[in-house]
């Protein structure tokens, strides 16, 4: 097990959003972490990539406290996507993923080989290299979602963070970006962890779930093994049916919208202005 | 297998247009150009080819000395101040990632102002040569108040920078206002120079401030890959490797610098360092390590041009290069801007 959280505290100002999570990611897995807004998802994965500062607790990347790291040296070794990069003027897609090879690059001097290799990589295998010459700006939601994962492929590290991958795309686009996670996990051993807000997705494309409310783990394991209707009461405050998707036979769940149609019995939650 | 051409890529959308080092050398033909065209232009003119010859000493001493002591100065300061403040707009645009960004926004220009006007307050009788050490003093300082004033648990942000330094800049003016209806007395002297003129140059000032160009602008060129990155967020800068608050204060120290050595000497050309890299940008397109040489060439194209107007328009009267630089950097500007990318 190489990235792990151990008794977390984590907090915005004087926000608290987590007191004491404790979390370890499956090596060579998909694991989905889902929650209501709030929860701390994207939280957790900003303190399992060392963006955010634990108040308490520690992330253990490869054995080591993630703060002993520099900056680089945790560029080399895992990669995280946040949620809406900013898209720079004028930049093409190649330029974007050349980007991703920042913390490999000496400081000075041309690319080296191995650079053009995982740049020429990372676009083939997310299917941008006919659009390699295209602005980034004028690209379709999912060629832009494509071409941001090339860029943190491109990175070359078997850890791979996304935080909310799918916001934003059509059915047609999330499913693309869903199957190329799956892919890459499947073909090329990645080690994958991503915030989802669907529910389905990610019981569907992950082997293991981390349910989150108010900032602590309400449960973990197998989408099978742990996606229950009193696992969507805790977590969501909402009834819902669990049935099996046709095809796949993972767990889905559908819910069932409260009988008086008024306010949902929701538990309360912290609300981030982050 | 990749093509060399593929690897270095071209800019955004223009396939078959010849590739950045091509447009690159383009611009610096050009600023050399209008270097040489500019040469004689003035209230005493000397006409070419006789202005190039005087630059090599052939020529009667007068032709050789208006050339050399005097031309030869304004147009290489034009080249110095050019480039160090269009890549210390540059570094303002993309570290703040604000399109309307220069060292201006940044408090130092008034601040610069503010050290001049304070000087000539307390001794009304220093000698112009201390100007530019106050004004550098003065936007330095102004720079300190800013940066200290946004900086919270760690970290500035873009916006609390631009935000308070826009606050400081209106604090300066207010008090070089102030100041100016108090007792207008001799500060008229340092507004006239504020408003940016290469006039007053001489030799030892082009040496001044050519030290402090080639030491900051290699600096700078240095952080070019990093300056890319930082366009991509803080958080995902961060996660490829970027550490992004040193970045931050360390290239903005030095787009401070660069801009109040240069203001320092020829005043406040405000209109440089804002469309300069935003010219820059349309040819060559946004990775910094093409981009800041563009956006030099822009920025000495700008002030070659400016003051060459400036000082053939209506000889022997002269009209400042600042004033010139906006009154032609405008409306091509505009043009420039509503031309599809």
């Amino acid at each position: 097990m190489r990235l792990s959280a151990s008794d977390l505290a984590l907090s915005y100002g004087d926000l608290a959003v987590a007191e004491s999570l404790s979390i370890e990611v499956p090596d060579g897995q998909i694991s989905a972490v889902i929650g209501p807004n709030g929860s701390g998802k994207s939280t957790l994965l900003r303190a399992l990539s060392r963006l955010l500062k634990p108040t308490g607790g520690e992330v253990i990347l490869d054995g080591k406290t993630i703060s002993a790291y520099s900056t680089r040296e945790v560029a080399r070794r895992l990669a995280i996507l946040p949620q809406m990069p900013l898209t720079p003027e004028s930049i093409t897609v190649e330029e974007l993923v050349a980007y991703g090879r920042f913390a490999r690059r000496r400081l000075i001097g041309a690319m080296q080989d191995d650079d053009r290799r995982a740049i020429e990589w990372a676009l083939e295998v997310t299917a941008t290299t006919e659009l390699r010459d295209r602005s980034v700006e004028q690209l379709s939601g999912g060629q832009r979602q494509r071409a941001w994962i090339a860029l943190v492929l491109a990175q070359g590290t078997d850890l791979v963070l996304l935080d909310e991958p799918t916001t934003f795309l059509d059915i047609a686009f999330q499913l693309e970006v869903l199957e190329l996670l799956r892919r890459l996990n499947e073909r090329e051993g990645k080690t994958i962890v991503m915030v989802l807000h669907d529910v389905n997705a990610a019981c569907e494309y992950s082997h293991h779930l981390f349910a989150l409310r108010e900032g602590k783990l309400i449960a973990q394991g197998h989408p099978r093994d742990v996606l229950t209707a009193e696992l969507i009461r805790d977590v969501f405050g909402i009834d819902a049916h669990i049935v099996a998707h046709p095809s796949s036979g993972a767990p889905m769940c559908v819910p069932i919208a409260p009988a008086n149609g008024g306010a949902v019995d929701s538990p309360p939650i912290a609300r981030l202005t982050v | 297998m990749i093509t060399a051409s593929a690897v270095t890529s071209s800019v955004a959308t223009r396939k078959h247009a010849p590739p950045p080092s091509v447009r690159l050398g383009a611009l610096a033909l050009a600023c050399i150009a209008v270097a040489l065209a500019t040469l004689g232009v003035g209230a005493v003119r000397v006409e070419q080819p006789r202005a190039i010859e005087a630059l090599f000493g052939h020529g009667t001493i007068d032709q050789v000395r208006i050339i050399r002591d005097y031309e030869l100065p304004r147009i290489l300061m034009a080249f110095l101040v050019g480039t160090g403040l269009a890549v210390s707009g540059t570094v303002c645009q993309s570290v703040l990632r604000n399109p309307l960004a220069a060292p201006d926004i940044l408090g130092v220009v008034k601040g610069a102002a503010l050290g001049v006007v304070f000087l000539l307050l307390v001794y009304p009788t220093a000698a112009v040569s201390y100007l530019p050490l106050a004004a550098f003093v003065g936007g330095l300082f102004a720079w300190a108040v800013v940066y200290l004033c946004a900086y919270r648990r760690g970290v500035t942000t873009p916006a609390r920078l631009v935000l308070v330094g826009v606050a400081v800049t209106a604090l300066c003016e207010s008090i070089i206002r102030y100041v100016l209806i108090d007792q207008s007395q001799g500060i008229g002297t340092a507004l006239v120079w504020l408003t940016g003129s290469l006039a007053a140059t001489d030799m030892s000032r082009v040496w001044e401030t050519s030290l402090w160009v080639a030491v900051i602008v290699p600096l700078v060129v240095a952080c070019a890959s990093r300056l890319d990155v930082i366009g991509l967020g803080d958080d995902l800068a961060h996660g490829l490797g970027v550490a992004v608050e040193r970045t931050r204060w360390f290239t903005l120290l030095l787009a401070v610098l660069l801009a109040s050595a240069c203001v320092a000497v020829a005043g406040s050309m405000l209109f440089v360092g804002l469309i300069a890299p935003h010219i820059a940008r349309r040819f060559v397109g946004s990775r910094h390590a093409v981009l800041l040489p563009a956006a030099a060439a822009v920025g000495t194209l700008m002030l070659l041009v400016a003051d060459g107007v400036g000082r053939g328009a209506d000889p022997p009267v002269e009209l400042p290069a600042g004033m010139v630089t906006v009154a032609i950097g405008v409306p091509y500007f505009v043009y420039v801007l509503s031309r599809p990318l």
